[in-house]
């Protein structure tokens, strides 16, 4: 059940000149949030910008005793809240509404296969509590992770203390293999076929290219999708992805509430 | 304290009522609020058959609002009777169902279908959606088309109906009148300004649809006069709505002169706003000690507001 917090900001970690990652005094809702689900946000309280944000629900911040704390959100300076959200000061209040959404489904070792998330920019947001759920069921993770610069290769840390292996991208070449991470991705992806079990969050384009080619070489693909929202909730049908139908066609699916989860398989991608 | 209102032959136990298009089909709110604790909900606009809409991106935020072209999707009427109606009657819901058609022919098969099924309380006609060509607004921009719709429909169900008449016409008053004429139990007013944002980057439009529906606080004035001038002209009850975010707002619909009103864009804001509109509301009637909501409806006071600037 989703709870609406006014979050107090605990903490604004600046990333680069554009991303940011905010800690959220949520521990209601971080506690409740699995893998993949998002919260909606609202950073004024005036009506400029009127509607709240989705955004990915980072990590879930805990105390020692591992009490759920809060939680955080990885930003990009686009639009008019993300530019609030990138100057918010600690003490500052954020309303913030979750958790939402339909969750990455969580292989287990049983199943022998191994994850591949693939992130793209701050699509990223999608993994850490994923990498923790896999990690935690002895699956064998590796994270592609594409970004424009090294600079904007964020929390790599994060995954390597938890035992995931990294392959890194960059469309300048600065760090990591050069290009695209959908490059390094085929070719893992062509050695280990079905065993591979597909995790995407990124540009529409980056998950198109990745369900395709995870079609190609028969692995199960799971993307999280990203669409334009107006409350999260399933009120307002503006988030429609189209599906493939049963009989041929198509349908509009809210990915509010059929995802932002969805088979990657099951989209009709542009 | 008193919040319930009347329509017609329609008892609200109070007059906040969950806007079309705004609340999904009222299933999907069922975590977030008691669906009985509102006057009533207004369902997404249901055609015969289904439909999948426009594509996205089908909104864009404004100024103090927002613009969508949804496109009017949705599981048709069956379906709804089907597979939500239940869970609303389960959940003591007050049922509007929001009816469209392309044809008059199917504004009365749709109206029929829920007239024969158990839970809904009341059909609101939707001849003013901005967003489709064929949806109903040719019917809402002509005063016969007003008159025929709501006539036909009218002879087909016992159901109170409410026609959604469009703010898109010069004098809304005049289609509020060949409503009442045609037999309409309340009018709701207002359905969304058409409009349009560009990206001067690009040079292309925000929505896929080029035009939409603009909505939110940004429109409230413009609502609360034609629910005014409607009040002028009208006997029927008023279902006054647009850019009401909080309890002030529904409050000043109620005084212009509507005896219930819808929040719409609000609900995406905040979905936890239907208490908070309640209880806004009791703080008002106990401040002014007045007994009943009802008392209020329509009491704009345009005389002696003038005296009073005057002598100020
Ligand atoms: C996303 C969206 C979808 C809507 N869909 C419908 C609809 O299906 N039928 C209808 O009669 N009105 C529809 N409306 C109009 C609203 O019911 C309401 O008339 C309008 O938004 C003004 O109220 P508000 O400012 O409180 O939102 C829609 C509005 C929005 C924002």
């Amino acid at each position: 059940m989703a709870l609406d917090v006014a979050a107090e900001v605990l903490a604004n970690l600046p990333l680069s000149a554009d991303f940011n990652r905010l800690s959220l005094a949520a521990p209601a809702i971080a506690a409740a949030t699995a893998p993949g689900q998002f919260v909606m946000v609202k950073a004024n309280t005036s009506h400029d910008p009127l509607l709240r944000r989705p955004f990915s629900v980072f990590e879930v911040l805990r105390s020692g005793d591992g009490t759920a704390t809060g939680l955080t959100i990885l930003n990009k300076r686009i639009g008019a809240t993300t530019r609030l959200l990138y100057d918010a000061k600690p003490g500052q209040r954020i309303a913030c509404l979750g958790p939402l959404g339909l969750p990455w489904p969580v292989i287990d070792a049983g199943t022998k296969r191994e994850a591949c998330l693939v992130a793209g920019g701050v699509g990223l947001a999608a993994f850490a509590i994923l990498a923790e759920a896999l990690v935690a069921r002895r699956v064998k993770t590796t994270l592609f992770y594409g970004a424009r610069t090294g600079a904007e290769l964020f929390s790599l840390d994060f995954f390597r203390e938890r035992g995931v292996s990294l392959v890194l991208t960059t469309e300048d070449g600065s760090a990591g293999e050069h290009g695209r991470v959908t490059a390094p991705l085929e070719r893992h992806l062509a050695e280990r076929r079905s065993a591979a079990a597909v995790y995407a969050c990124g540009p529409e384009a980056m998950m198109a290219a990745v369900a395709r080619m995870a079609m190609r070489f028969a692995c199960v693909c799971h993307v999280a999708l990203e669409r334009v929202m107006g409350c999260g909730l399933g009120g307002c049908y503006s988030c429609v992805v189209p599906v493939r139908g049963e009989a041929g066609g198509f349908h509009h699916l809210r990915s509010c509430i059929a995802g932002p989860v969805m088979s990657g398989a099951q989209i009709l991608w542009e | 304290m008193d919040l319930s209102v009347t329509i017609g032959s329609l008892h609200l136990k109070n007059p906040v009522i969950a806007a079309s298009g705004c609340f999904g089909y009222g299933v999907e709110y069922a975590g977030v609020v008691d669906l009985s604790s509102l006057g009533g909900i207004v369902v997404k606009g249901l055609f015969l058959e289904e439909r999948e809409g426009h594509p996205a991106p089908r909104i864009v935020e404004t100024p103090a609002g927002m613009l969508n072209a949804i496109g009017l999707q949705g599981i048709g009427v069956r379906r709804f009777v089907d597979e939500k109606l239940p869970e609303l009657r389960a959940r003591n819901a007050t049922v509007i169902v929001n009816v469209c058609g392309t044809t008059i022919d199917e504004y009365v098969e749709v109206s029929r279908i829920l007239s024969d099924a158990d839970g809904v309380a009341a059909i609101e006609l939707n001849i003013s959606c901005p967003n489709i060509k064929e949806g109903g607004i040719q019917f809402g921009c002509s005063l016969s088309g007003t008159f025929d719709v709501v006539s036909s429909v009218r002879k087909a169900t016992r159901l109170p109906i409410f026609p959604k008449l469009t703010p898109n016409v010069t004098d809304v008053a005049s289609f509020a009148r060949a409503a009442e004429e045609g037999g309409a139990d309340a009018v709701s007013l207002v359905n969304t300004f058409l409009a349009m944002v560009i990206d001067i980057e690009t040079r292309r439009p925000k929505i896929s649809n080029i035009v939409g529906g603009l909505s939110g606080p940004a429109i409230r004035p413009i609502a609360v006069r034609m629910v005014y001038e409607c009040r002028q002209v009208v006997k029927i009850p008023i279902l006054g709505m647009g850019g009401i975010v909080d309890a002030r707002d529904a409050l000043e619909f109620m005084i212009a002169g509507a005896s219930a009103v819808q929040v719409g864009t609000a609900n995406f804001v905040d979905p936890f706003i239907w208490p908070k509109l309640l209880d806004g509301m009791r703080d008002y009637l106990q401040r002014h000690s007045l007994a009943r909501i009802s008392d209020l409806i329509g009491t704009v006071d345009v005389e002696s507001k003038h005296k009073e600037w005057i002598s100020s």
